[in-house]
C-alpha cells in the first residue's frame, strides 16, 4: 500500500501544529467559535450531540495493521474505548476532547493518517472497492488513481471552498462494490482496445434529491483522467449554486443544466485544460503504482479448507469471497453482530483485528462503505484458525449482505443533523430476524437506514431502506423498497405512510414475507420487487 | 419553561444552566426566563460554555425535562449505550 513521502509527512505535521496552535487560542479565548469553527471542521473536529466528534480519513479504505491498532490505542486512550467504521470508510470517535484533539492528530500523522477534509466544501475521501488489487473480476487495481486522486485532491486551492461537499468513488469491476454512481463524480475503469482508461459518471449522490450519476464520458484515457475530473469539477465550482445549500450539489447543476449541456460545457473545459499542460506526470502515477505492486504470494498453496465445524462453514460460505489468487481467499470481518450497533468495534476489537491482519493478511485491512472490514490477503489454510479467533472476540457474525447486514448511520443517538434514531430500528430487525430463522431464506438482502434526509446510511440504495423523520416532535420511519447501490443501481421508492419504531419493524417482516411467497426460483428479493412492482407489497404492508 | 444548554468548550461535554453554573445533569437545570440570552452572552464570552442556546421544557417528576426528543438524548446519553448514559431515567418520548 501506499506509503508517505516527505512532501506527505511535511504537510500533514505541519497541520497538526497549525491545528495545535489554533485549537489552544480557542482555549484561551483568542478564538471565538465563530471563527473557531470553519478551522476545526477542516481538521475533521465536529461538534455532536454529546461531544466534539472527529472523523478520521481512511483513503480509499485501505489501513496497515500499525495504522489499525493506532485507530484503536487512540479509541482507548482519547475516547470511551471504541469507534465507529462509517458508510465513506471512515472512522468516528464519539467522545473527544477539543484539549486532546492535537495531540490524537499527532498521533495519527505518526502512522500517515490525519483528518484533513473530512469535512466542509471539499473534496472528501476518495472511495473505491474494497475488494481493490485482489478482486478476481477488476480490470486493473483502482487504487493507484484513488491514490492519485488523493494527492491531486488533498489541499487543491481551487478546489477547497466548492458549493458543496464532494465525493468521488473509483471503482475497476463491472461489479459495482461502492456505490460508484451515488457518488458526485464516479470513475469506472475500463479496458477498451486494449488501453485502460475510465468512464466517467457525475451528478450522482444521495440526500434529500437522491439521483444515479448519468454517463458523461465513456471513455477517457489514463493520462487524461484527473485533468478530465478537474474539467468536471471546474464547470461545478463555477456554476452550481451557492444561493441555497440544498441545491448546491453537483447533482443539481448537471439535473438543471441537463447531461447534455454539462457535458458540453466540461468538454470544452477539457479541452481548455489540455493546452495547459497540467496533468500529473507520468513518472509520479508510475511511482504510485510501485507502491500497489502484488505482494510475493505463495504458489502451491492448498485450495482445500476442512468444513466439518458447522458454524464456521457458514461464516465461509457467507464472509469468505474468492481471490485472484489461487490459495488465498478474502475474509469478510462482520461489524453487525445481532443486536449490536452496526459499524461500531471496541478498541479491544481493532487492536485485534489489526494483529490478525498482520498474522493472516500481509498487514493489510480494508474499511467497506457497508461499515464492515476486509483482510484481503488470507490464505485458505488460516481461513479456520482466523474465524476462530474472530469468533471467540465477538467478530465471527456470518451475515454478509444479510438482512442482518444493516448499514446505519449514528442517528439521534449521536448526530446532531438527525431527526430520529436509526442504531435501535437496526438491532430490532437484526433480532426479530436472528429469532424467526428467516435470514438464511431471504438469501442477499441490503437493509440500509438513516436517521435524517441527509441519507448518511445510504437509505436511498437499500434493497429495503428506511429513513427517520421527525413527525410532530416523534420518530416516525418510512418504509423504501427497491433500491440498490450496486451495478444494477436505482432509487428506492416510499411505500406509503411511515410507522412507529415496532410497527417499521413488523412492516419488514411482511415485505419479506410476500418475498418468501412470491419470489421464483434463486430470485432475490430486489429481482423480486422489480419483477413484482410496488403494488403488492404495499397491499401487504398497508393491507 | 427555557433551559440552556450547549457544551463544555475544552470536554465538549453537554452541560445544563443551573443558574449560578454549569452542570452535566438536567436535574440541575432551572428556568432561565426571559434571561436566557443575556446569560448566554455572558458565559459564552467568559468560555463557560460553547455554543449555547435557549430550548422549552417542561417540569418533570424529577427535574425540567427538555421537550425534543434530541434534546431528551442530550440529557440521558446515548440510549443504546446505557453503560455511557448521564441518566437512564429521562423518558425519551413524551408520555
Amino acid at each position: 500500500m501506499y506509503r508517505y513521502d516527505n512532501y506527505d509527512q511535511a504537510m500533514v505535521d505541519a497541520r497538526v501544529e497549525e491545528f495545535r496552535d489554533q485549537a489552544r487560542r480557542r482555549l484561551a479565548g483568542e478564538m471565538t467559535e465563530d471563527q473557531f469553527k470553519p478551522l476545526r471542521l477542516m481538521n475533521g473536529l465536529y461538534l455532536q450531540l454529546h461531544a466534539y466528534m472527529l472523523r478520521v480519513a481512511i483513503p480509499y479504505g485501505t489501513l496497515s495493521g500499525p495504522q489499525m491498532r493506532m485507530l484503536g490505542q487512540i479509541a482507548r486512550k482519547y475516547d470511551k474505548g471504541y469507534g465507529h467504521f462509517t458508510t465513506r470508510q471512515n472512522i468516528q470517535y464519539n467522545w473527544i476532547k477539543l484539549e486532546d484533539a492535537a495531540d490524537i492528530l499527532a498521533d495519527l500523522a505518526s502512522v500517515e493518517m490525519h483528518a484533513i477534509q473530512t469535512s466542509g466544501n471539499c473534496i472528501r475521501n476518495i472511495s473505491s472497492d474494497q475488494y481493490a488489487g485482489v478482486a478476481a473480476d477488476e480490470v486493473t487495481d483502482p487504487r493507484p488513481w484513488a491514490e492519485l486522486l488523493r494527492q491531486w485532491s488533498s489541499f487543491h486551492p481551487e478546489f477547497s471552498y466548492l458549493p458543496r461537499k464532494f465525493k468521488i468513488a473509483v471503482i475497476a469491476s463491472a461489479q459495482d462494490r461502492a456505490a460508484m454512481r451515488l457518488h458526485d463524480i464516479g470513475l469506472e475503469l475500463v479496458k477498451k482496445d486494449g488501453v485502460i482508461g475510465a468512464k466517467v459518471f457525475a451528478g450522482g449522490g444521495m440526500g434529500r434529491t437522491p439521483m444515479v450519476a448519468p454517463e458523461i464520458r465513456d471513455f477517457v484515457t489514463e493520462d487524461e483522467i484527473i485533468a478530465y475530473v478537474e474539467a468536471c469539477l471546474r464547470v461545478y465550482n463555477r456554476y452550481g449554486r451557492r444561493d441555497n445549500k440544498y441545491k448546491a450539489r453537483i447533482k443539481i447543476l448537471v439535473h438543471e443544466l441537463g447531461v447534455e449541456e454539462y457535458r458540453r460545457q466540461v468538454e470544452e473545459e477539457f479541452a481548455h485544460m489540455k493546452t495547459l499542460g497540467i496533468d500529473p506526470p507520468v513518472a509520479e502515477l508510475d511511482r504510485i503504482r510501485s507502491y500497489f505492486a502484488d505482494p510475493a504470494y505463495e504458489s502451491g498453496l492448498s485450495e482445500e479448507v476442512n468444513r466439518s465445524d458447522p458454524d464456521f462453514a457458514l461464516w465461509l460460505d457467507r464472509n469468505v469471497v474468492a481471490h485472484k489468487q489461487p490459495g488465498y481467499a478474502i475474509a469478510n470481518i462482520s461489524l453487525k453482530p445481532v443486536g449490536g450497533i452496526p459499524g461500531d468495534a471496541t478498541a479491544e476489537q481493532i487492536e485485534l483485528m489489526a494483529d490478525l491482519a498482520e498474522r493472516y493478511s500481509l498487514d493489510e485491512l480494508r474499511v467497506t462503505h457497508a461499515q464492515n472490514i476486509v483482510l484481503p490477503y488470507v490464505r485458505k489454510a488460516d481461513l479456520y484458525a482466523l474465524w476462530k479467533e474472530l469468533d471467540e472476540a465477538g467478530l465471527g457474525a456470518a451475515n454478509l449482505d444479510r438482512i442482518s447486514d444493516i448499514i446505519a448511520c449514528p442517528g439521534l443517538d449521536y448526530c446532531s443533523l438527525a431527526n430520529a434514531r436509526s442504531i435501535p430500528v437496526a438491532q430490532k430487525i437484526a433480532t426479530r430476524f436472528a429469532g424467526n430463522g428467516k435470514e438464511a431464506a431471504i438469501g442477499e438482502m441490503k437493509l440500509k437506514i438513516s436517521g435524517c434526509i441527509n441519507a448518511c446510511g445510504h437509505h436511498h440504495a437499500g434493497h429495503i431502506g428506511i429513513l427517520g423523520v421527525d413527525r410532530k416532535g416523534t420518530e416516525n420511519y418510512q418504509l423504501l423498497l427497491g433500491g440498490s447501490g450496486a451495478e444494477d443501481c436505482s432509487l428506492g421508492q416510499i411505500t406509503g405512510p411511515g410507522f412507529d419504531e415496532n410497527g417499521i419493524v413488523d412492516a419488514v417482516e411482511r415485505v419479506t414475507d410476500l418475498y418468501l411467497a412470491q419470489r421464483s426460483e434463486g430470485e432475490r428479493f430486489l429481482d423480486t420487487y422489480r419483477r413484482l412492482g410496488m403494488a403488492p407489497f404495499k397491499e401487504a404492508i398497508y393491507g | 419553561m427555557k433551559l440552556l444548554t450547549g457544551n463544555d468548550l475544552a470536554t465538549g461535554d453537554v452541560i445544563w444552566w443551573t443558574g449560578s453554573g454549569w452542570s452535566l445533569h438536567v436535574g440541575d437545570a432551572v428556568d432561565a426566563g426571559a434571561e436566557g440570552e443575556a446569560i448566554l452572552a455572558r458565559e459564552s464570552e467568559a468560555r463557560r460554555v460553547n455554543a449555547g442556546y435557549i430550548i422549552d421544557a417542561e417540569q418533570g417528576a424529577n427535574g425540567p425535562l427538555p421537550l425534543h426528543i434530541k434534546e431528551r438524548i442530550r440529557a440521558s446519553g446515548p440510549t443504546v449505550r446505557a453503560d455511557l448514559a448521564i441518566n437512564t431515567d429521562i423518558p425519551i418520548v413524551r408520555a
